[in-house]
């Protein structure tokens, strides 16, 4: 390392000093690497394909286990996402490892919204992170970092050219994921065709200005390996979990009548080249990209939409709070107009409710008073015809003194009224 | 942690291999790569030999010893000032910038009430610094980091309890920062008084609350507490500094020499100053840096944020967390 370098890396405030002998501090990075092994790393990989593709065959070949994925039917009506976490561990290092599978991918008839769940998923683990990452008590150390941090999206082996489903969906996840693209099945075409296919594809990709992830070239460690791979983009891949015994070695292989497809054998497929590029040498790389390029990216885009900005027009910084405090009054006023609004709606109602319920109590009134009226006029006319009867009973009552009278003595009057009656009816 | 999914793997070119563990390595090269930052504080009375034990530590003239024939009323300051120096240094391909943090006038006027104040302010200054820097829409690769990462208090070696200011600054301070107490010139006391004098201050340190680096309550796991116990039982260093090397049997060694012998720096039989470079530089400090940045720095972060909710002048972030929730279902 220059000391230009270590100038322009560090602080141009700072002044180099030479040490007169041994300090110590050259065990950092061991501290720093002891740390991270005790915390445990994480890595999402996510992997977009037409189902049949090999999707879950080459993530149990790469990592050399059996993740128990089920085959998905052809006839999901919409693509979904299937996310699945898995543990494990090499030596002392423990990786959780989520593998991301879109399921449905290609088989639709309308394959327009076919890439809309796959960055509304990428979209949603960005937005997790910008929501810890922006609350007021964090834990950022022990957060579990679901964001996708690899993207393999599988090429199908047509040998010609990329299809336009392939070219919408890569446009649209290149700012979002670090894409590498992989040709699946790659023992369906011979090596003339590869060559000629893959010049096709990287030439597609470029003049539709699709960003995949490049291998980094700036530490010279790894720059002059990384420069050989991105020339060999796509890998051409075969998966396979299934064992053959060649010469007198078990290797993982694919039978066919006409030979053995050997997964690990570098003339055959760039198997070991990729997994060599995504793993063993750029997977930290990864990692980093994901979140100093697309989440950094994510969040300005998130912020400046919701009115934050660094900078007012006059070019004067604004703090984040004097925005808030706009934003926060600006809601506030919001939601008093609305009240006011929804008070004055309901003392109108309220109004008319009591007008008609007056109304209402009026009509009854008078219907009481006429009832009322008419009750008291039956009234009377009945009273009329009880005062009549009573007049002709009275009258009738004197009539039978008087005839009693005119009876003759002696003529008892016994219990037989009837006969009685009609005698005086006689009279 | 082993998963359901254990795949244990063996090392070596045989098919089984992943390659996993190579991001140990992606890890390493990409930490060296960037190089390190380590922010030191010392603060403690002039004359305790602050200075000449950064030169000790880092094997370099980190500080510029203050020359002698200046004035001495120049050399007072009328308040406590805060002077920080940066320097580039690289040892073995590991580059690390280190900033000292000087504090000259602190505990030297006459009334020392409130000296700790432009201390606190200086380390919240850094976290604010720090902490715009994070809430910024457009930031940095890299936010540079000038927390304070470590502050060495240096006691004088009365021999007899530690005095009202020391308490006092350690008492405020210990919140807000890791602290590292060290007996200074501590070839002023012999053996016996040396272990008496850390016990009385180990007592008082207890009594009066105080928590000083490693602190009891980060400690992660067994093994880590049965580390820090062993560090804890040594507290306060007694620590002698010197930039001088001198013939001692033959090897050249950092000394101070007397007429009736030669205290050499790096002998634990003579001072603790061996420990003390191995706790801060050895083996502690990624964790020094991890508990400023992950503990103080958070619950600097936390205060600010609360405070802010309830003063609507105040400059800096508010919870932005729930405004973002509030503004997006608004959205």
């Amino acid at each position: 390392m220059a000391s230009s370098d270590v100038a322009r890396q560090l602080d141009k405030g700072a002044r180099p000093l030479s040490l007169a002998g041994h300090v110590g501090f050259d065990s950092l990075p061991d501290q720093l690497v002891n740390k991270s092994i005790s915390q445990g790393f994480c890595f999402n990989i996510l992997c977009i394909g037409e189902t049949g593709i090999g999707k879950s065959t080459l993530m149990d070949t790469l990592f050399n286990t059996n993740f128990e994925n089920f085959e998905s039917s052809h006839f999901e009506p919409q693509v979904k996402l299937r996310a699945q976490t898995y543990d494990l561990q090499e030596s002392n290092v423990r990786l959780r490892l989520t593998v991301v599978n879109t399921v449905g991918f290609g088989d639709q008839m309308n394959k327009q919204e076919s890439y809309q769940p796959v960055v509304d998923y990428i979209d949603k683990q960005f937005e997790t992170y910008l929501q810890e990452e922006l609350k007021i008590k964090r834990s950022l150390h022990n957060y579990h970092d679901s964001r996708v941090h690899a993207c393999l999206y599988f090429i199908s082996p047509s040998g010609h050219s990329l299809k336009s489903l392939d070219l919408v969906t890569m446009k649209k996840l290149d700012s979002k994921v670090n894409i590498i693209p992989v040709i699946a099945k790659a023992d369906t075409i011979s090596k003339s065709e590869l060559h000629k296919f893959k010049i096709k594809i990287m030439s597609e990709l470029v003049s539709n200005g699709v960003q995949i992830y490049q291998f980094p070239l700036d530490d010279e460690t790894v720059a002059k390996v990384n420069t050989t791979m991105n020339g060999h983009l796509p890998f051409a891949v075969v998966g396979s979990t299934e064992e053959v015994c060649v010469g007198n070695k078990m290797v993982k292989a694919r039978q066919y009548p006409w030979g053995v497809v050997q997964v690990e054998n570098e003339h055959h497929c760039d198997f070991v080249k990729l997994r060599e590029m995504l793993i063993c040498v750029n997977m930290e790389d990864l990692r980093e990209q994901t979140h100093t390029r697309h989440y950094e990216l994510y969040r300005r885009c998130k912020l400046e939409e919701m009115g934050f900005k660094d900078t007012d027009p006059e070019c004067k910084p604004v703090s984040l709070q004097q925005t808030y405090e706009v934003k926060r009054q600006e809601f506030l006023a919001e939601l008093q107009k609305r009240e006011d609004e929804m008070r004055q709606v309901f003392v109108q109602r309220v109004k008319e409710k009591e007008a008609e319920l007056k109304e209402a109590e009026r009509q009854l009134q008078g219907r009481f008073e006429q009832l009322k009226s008419r009750h008291a006029e039956e009234k009377a006319a009945l009273e009329e015809k009880k005062r009549l009867l009573d007049n002709d009973l009275t009258s009738f009552g004197n009539r039978k003194t008087a005839a009693a009278l005119l009876q003759p003595p002696g003529f008892t009057v016994n219990g037989k009224k009837d006969k009685d009656r009609k005698n005086s009816g006689f009279m | 942690m082993h998963g359901s999914k254990d795949g244990e793997k063996s090392h070596g070119g045989d098919f089984s291999y992943v390659g996993i563990d190579a991001i140990l390595e992606q890890m390493r090269r990409k930490a060296m790569k960037q190089g390190f930052e380590l922010n030191l504080m010392v603060v403690g009375q002039s004359g305790l030999g602050k200075s000449t034990l950064m030169n000790t530590l880092f094997k370099s003239k980190v500080s510029r010893n203050k020359s002698v024939q200046s004035n001495p009323e120049e050399r007072i300051p009328k308040t406590v000032e805060i002077k920080s120096i940066s320097h580039d240094i690289e040892e073995k391909g590991v580059r690390m910038k280190l900033t000292v943090i000087d504090t000259p006038g602190f505990g030297d006027q006459i009334n020392n009430e409130n000296c700790w104040q432009p201390i606190m302010k200086f380390i919240n200054d850094q976290y604010e610094a720090y902490l715009q820097e994070e809430i910024n829409i457009n930031r940095k690769k890299r936010i540079p980091d000038s927390r304070v990462h470590c502050c060495i208090y240096f006691i004088p070696p009365t021999g007899h309890c530690l005095r009202p200011l020391d308490v006092e600054f350690m008492r405020r301070l210990s919140k807000v920062v890791n602290i590292v107490p060290v007996i200074a010139k501590a070839d002023t006391l012999t053996l016996e008084e040396r272990d008496s004098f850390k016990q009385t201050i180990r007592e008082e340190l207890r009594a009066n609350g105080i928590d000083v680096y490693p602190q009891k309550e980060f400690d992660e796991d067994a093994e880590d507490r049965m580390i820090n116990d062993k560090i804890r039982e040594m507290i306060p260093f007694a620590v002698v500094g010197s930039d001088q090397e001198y013939q001692v049997n033959g090897k050249r060694l950092l000394g101070r020499k007397t007429k009736w012998g030669t205290i050499e720096v790096e002998n634990i039989a003579h001072c603790e100053f061996a420990y003390l470079r191995d706790l801060l530089i050895r083996t502690h400090m990624q964790n020094i840096k991890d508990i400023t940045g992950s503990i103080h720095y958070e619950t600097y972060r936390v205060r600010r944020l609360n405070e802010s909710n309830g003063h609507p002048g105040a400059l800096q972030a508010n919870g932005v967390a729930a405004q973002h929730e509030a503004l997006s279902h608004e959205m």
